[in-house]
């Protein structure tokens, strides 16, 4: 993990505003879900991101609407950073008519076309090779298009990862693969998984063009995501990325993960993503803590406005999973 | 009157879809060389490599390429070269391609054919002749059709090409290269979910899947000499399946006879006698009858193979059992 001091090199003041906001925006959303699980409104496994915010920011931020991504079954962040309304977002997980899937998938099923947020999946590592067929179709269509898939380090050692890598690689098709690594599969270490230390490390023989990185740099993830980006827009690819990253939340609410007790905790304060952006842009004279302030208050009183849609919307029509199991 | 096998009819039924379509895309081991059973026979010379993809031994990815290239514009089709391989795809097809438009509330489709080929007979053993259709049929969100004949690739296939939904044609391998004629200017494609009804009686009704329909139809012309006539059905699609027909006829005649290839035990003739005793129990003058293989693995040694077959002679069993 690298300190702050230079890593904002890619950014300008109105980048870095953009990405504080988007973190801030996903933190509030996530520490509200708490309560709402808790209090049965939301419903489902509902796995929080807490802590790895920048990925999903330094990423999703630079992509347009119709360049796509798919995400893993910890999507939330992901969801929010690519554009997809947070009151519509609210209202899936808590299985109203007015979720973005009109209440039929849930926390780990997100799907919003028109932002191009392809979907989340609850198996992990599933949809990798989705990403790659989406890339073969844009290219064969004449369209391109980028195609981006965030998974986590657990996802590395299925074998559906392996058979994906290398189709990916053989097709060269436009496709970044965004490792979350936080270092966790599920509630167990990934020292007990693998001997294999960097999921980038599994790239290197399918000859995929990989980096590693510190997922809690929001500037450097940034930084690297643009490159990457640059290449794969011209069509050029796969690239890998692997975010290292901590999560500060459990696995799932509901699991004693004892987030609240490690963000007062001095270490975490210095690798707290949102943190240390307000480190570095206040170094740079962007803009200070209280501008921090302002941003987070900006995105509870989202959620609240969020949770206030989502709270009036109706639940579906009991007719609607019958409705909806074919196409056509 | 054109000859032709069920084997060249879905090479060319393919080969006027990617005509017709350019989304139209095949993937699969050896497509691009014809296949094992020649079912992508000229595709590639026609179309090129870029459509007609030879993938590495990897079903779970190539099933999965092909769900994110349907979400993302194309008209995939998948070849599994034998059914007893699916189930390395299954995650893939059941969790990915049956519910994405489900679970994405209607926003995403998923319009894809998963081509594949089942049966025994070819003393290939226990993991390359297996009936796992019923696997299939167990899962909301995919359609399921297994082709008889030349004649039912040529009416289903562009169908199920043309369908906004993952469909898996479940081939036949006995039937690939028998010889058949087809009515010059081609067959008129026919929605899914229609049974055809291939010879009327009033006696019993026999209802048959793939290869099997070919079984009861000889059953059905031992039996007339007998006195007895037989109404052989071939629902064609499992899923949806067409009830009604099966149902009227056997409010005629009392009697059913369900025969498929598959084992017995959790095959897709228990829905549908189980679907036909919910829509007419007391129309039925007998305990329905199930034709199937035992419940064991394949055996190769063709002496075993040939006794775990079901056939003409099963089903023959089964009516005398019914008319008893």
């Amino acid at each position: 993990m690298g300190t702050d001091a230079d890593g904002a090199g890619a950014l300008d003041a109105s980048i870095a505003r953009r990405l504080l906001v988007t973190m801030w925006r996903i933190r509030a959303f996530e520490e509200r879900l708490e309560p709402l699980k808790r209090s049965s409104m939301v419903h489902g496994l509902t796995h929080l991101s807490i802590g790895q915010e920048g990925v999903a920011a330094g990423v999703c931020t630079q992509l347009a609407d119709d360049e796509t991504v798919y995400s893993n079954h910890r999507a939330d962040g992901h969801a929010l950073a690519k554009g997809v309304d947070m009151g519509r977002l609210l209202a899936e997980l808590m299985g109203r008519s007015g979720g973005c899937c009109r209440g039929l998938g849930g926390s780990m099923h997100v799907v919003d076309v028109s932002h191009g947020f392809l979907g989340a999946t609850g198996v992990v590592g599933g949809n990798l090779p989705f990403a790659v067929g989406s890339a073969f179709a844009g290219r064969l269509l004449g369209r391109g298009g980028v195609v981006v898939v965030f998974f986590g380090d657990g996802a590395a050692q299925a074998g559906i990862f392996a058979e994906t890598l290398n189709l990916a690689s053989l097709w060269e098709v436009p496709v970044v693969f965004v490792c979350e690594n936080n270092g966790f599969a599920e509630f167990t270490p990934r020292s007990a998984h693998t001997r294999v230390e960097r999921v980038s490390d599994l790239a290197a023989p399918f000859h995929v063009a990989a980096a590693t990185l510190d997922g809690n740099d929001v500037a450097e993830v940034y930084r690297v995501f643009q490159g990457v980006l640059g290449e794969a827009r011209a069509g050029r690819g796969p690239f890998l990325l692997e975010c290292l990253t901590e999560r500060l939340s459990g696995h799932y609410v509901g699991d004693p993960g004892g987030y609240r007790a490690a963000l007062e905790d001095e270490a975490w304060r210095a690798r707290d993503p949102i943190q240390r952006l307000v480190r570095q842009a206040a170094a740079r004279g962007w803009f200070d803590e209280e501008a921090s302030h302002a941003a987070e208050a900006a995105a509870r009183e989202e959620v609240e406005a969020a949770v206030a849609f989502a709270s009036a919307s109706p639940f579906p029509d009991p007719a609607l999973p019958a409705e909806l199991t074919y196409a056509g | 009157m054109t000859e032709t096998t069920y084997s060249a009819t879905i090479a060319a039924t393919l080969a006027e879809a990617m005509r017709a379509d350019g989304r139209v895309v095949v993937f699969g081991e050896d497509v691009a060389l014809g296949g094992p059973y020649l079912t992508t026979k000229g595709l590639a010379e026609e179309f090129g490599t870029e459509r007609v993809v030879n993938t590495p031994i990897s079903e779970a990815a190539i099933c999965g390429v092909a769900i994110g290239a349907a979400q993302s514009g194309l008209r995939p089709v998948v070849e599994i070269m034998f059914i007893d391989f699916i189930d390395l795809a299954m995650d893939q097809l059941v969790n990915g391609a049956a519910k994405a438009h489900f679970m994405s509330g209607g926003q995403l489709a998923v319009p894809m054919v998963l081509r594949t080929q089942g049966g025994a007979g070819q003393r290939a053993a226990a993991q390359h002749s297996q009936s796992l259709e019923s696997w299939l049929t167990h899962v909301p969100g995919l359609k399921v059709v297994m082709p008889s004949s030349a004649r039912e690739v040529a009416a289903l296939l562009p169908t199920a090409l043309a369908d906004p939904n993952p469909v898996v044609v479940v081939e036949s391998k006995t039937l690939y290269f028998r010889r058949e004629t087809l009515p010059d200017g081609g067959v008129v494609p026919e929605p899914l979910g229609r049974a055809r009804v291939l010879r009327q009686g009033g006696d019993v009704t026999i209802v048959a899947t793939s290869r099997m329909v070919h079984e009861a139809l000889e059953a059905a012309a031992e039996l007339e000499g007998a006195g007895i006539q037989a109404e052989v059905i071939d629902p064609r699609t499992l899923v949806p399946l067409d009830l009604p027909t099966i149902a009227a006829s056997v409010a005629r005649t009392g009697r059913l006879v369900v025969a498929h290839e598959a084992v017995r035990q959790g095959g897709f003739g228990a829905e549908i006698v189980a679907q036909v005793q919910e829509a007419c129990f007391w129309d039925l003058d007998a305990p329905i009858a199930r034709v199937g293989a035992p419940f064991t693995p394949v055996p190769l040694s063709p002496v075993l193979e040939d006794a775990y077959l079901p056939g003409a002679a099963e089903i023959l069993d089964g009516v005398r059992s019914v008319l008893r």
